[in-house]
């Protein structure tokens, strides 16, 4: 067993960026609950970072739009937006492109991906990284599913590529932390940013801490659209953290705070403790 | 209209400061590569973000296009608002599933499901 750490947060480019437009007591609860993810997270000593992410058309685009992509890169950059913009200095991210290799075949025996040696991470990665490691020190390794230009994978090849990378993580020498980030209900940078749908967010994580599989994947993206916003596309990244572990997990916050335009989310997966 | 051309204009300019060097000196000329109506031309060299909106544009593209105009948050939200009173619904892309993304008709949706 070498997966060490598993959970998911929120990566709104607001949570960082505007931040001084924030309720303070509500921004710095949610601080707070980012702090502990990250101490959970150095007291799993892992080698290298697994971030399953959503990009905001950074590196993909619709001319050549891949459901599934890896990065196998050596390093890695950003954040691609302007730094100020987002409240993060431009910065170079270590990446691990052995392992990254190593999974990416693994993965392959499950799903079917793209690779990529070159990625500039965007708020989706920087985010996290800006508070879970925040020296940037702890090689990365980034994962996309395409939550934002249909036609969008299927929730149920979501789950297969879960568990695909799951298989493949466990097949790594190395301690691997893994981590999702998204939104739940959200209706990013369009006019109704700020809006939450806290019910559909709560039955939501209700399912995904309980790890129940039948339930997320009855999930239509029609109606995640009418509900809970296009931003909703990305419960996908959650998901597959469940499929990954196959484990229930732990909603350590969720608040909805309007100015960073999500109801702000983290979790972990109850994972057996690795002594090793 | 050409969404994708709009749209793929915006991504290359975004992610690649040489784009936006090229936008800024000359901003007709940086477009000329792509093929877009005379509309879609002058909305992306005004910029008229309301129009872009209007268009179908997404505004995970749409905010860094506004970002680097200087133009503040509340001031992008207010003109895609803006964009929608005065051009109509959404006319493509992912928003146009229901026309129009607004914030009347979200409220209404929420008050629905409750």
């Amino acid at each position: 067993m070498t997966l060490v750490f598993a959970g998911v947060c929120s990566h709104a480019p607001g949570i960082v960026g505007r931040a001084h437009l924030a309720e303070e007591v509500a921004k710095e609860r949610l601080y707070k609950a980012f702090d502990s993810m990250r101490e959970r997270l150095e007291d799993s000593r892992p080698d290298v970072l697994v971030v399953v992410a959503a990009e905001h058309f950074a590196n993909f685009f619709m001319n050549n739009m891949p459901s599934f992509a890896i990065g196998m890169a050596e390093s890695y950059e950003g954040p691609i937006e302007d730094p100020e913009w987002l409240g993060i200095p431009h910065t170079r991210i270590p990446g691990a492109r052995s392992v990254s290799e190593s999974l990416i075949n693994e993965v392959m025996q499950g799903a079917d991906i793209s690779y990529a040696e070159e990625w500039k991470f965007d708020h989706g990665i920087m985010v996290p990284l800006h508070f879970l490691t925040p020296n940037f020190n702890l090689p990365v390794i980034p994962a996309n599913i395409n939550c934002q230009g249909p036609p969008l994978a299927p929730l149920h090849r979501v789950w297969a590529f879960g568990e695909a990378l799951g298989a493949a993580i466990q097949k790594l020498p190395e301690r691997v932390a893994l981590i999702g980030t998204g939104g739940i209900s959200h209706w990013p940078a369009t006019p109704d940013s700020g809006k939450i749908n806290e019910k559909w967010d709560r039955n939501f994580l209700d399912q995904w801490s309980r790890c129940d599989k039948e339930a997320m994947l009855t999930y239509t993206d029609k109606d995640s659209y009418l509900d809970a916003g296009q931003g909703a596309f990305e419960i996908r990244t959650f998901m597959t953290i469940s499929a990954a572990t196959g484990l229930p997990g732990t909603i350590h916050f969720y608040e909805p705070i309007p100015i960073f335009a999500v109801g702000c989310t983290i979790a972990t997966i109850d994972l057996p403790i690795v002594n090793t | 209209m050409s969404l994708y051309q709009v749209q793929k204009f915006l991504f290359e300019l975004n992610r690649d400061s040489s784009n936006q060097q090229s936008y800024r000196e000359d901003p007709r000329s940086a477009l000329s590569a792509f093929d877009l109506t005379p509309e879609e031309r002058s909305a992306l060299m005004k910029p008229d973000i309301g129009l872009l909106f209007h268009f179908g544009v997404n505004g995970q593209i749409l905010m860094h296009f506004a970002a680097f105009h200087k133009i503040e948050w509340q001031d992008y939200l207010q003109r895609m608002r803006d964009g929608i009173q005065i051009h109509g619904p959404v006319r493509e892309g992912v928003y146009a599933v229901t026309g129009y993304e607004g914030v009347p008709a979200h409220e209404q949706r929420l008050s629905r499901s409750e």
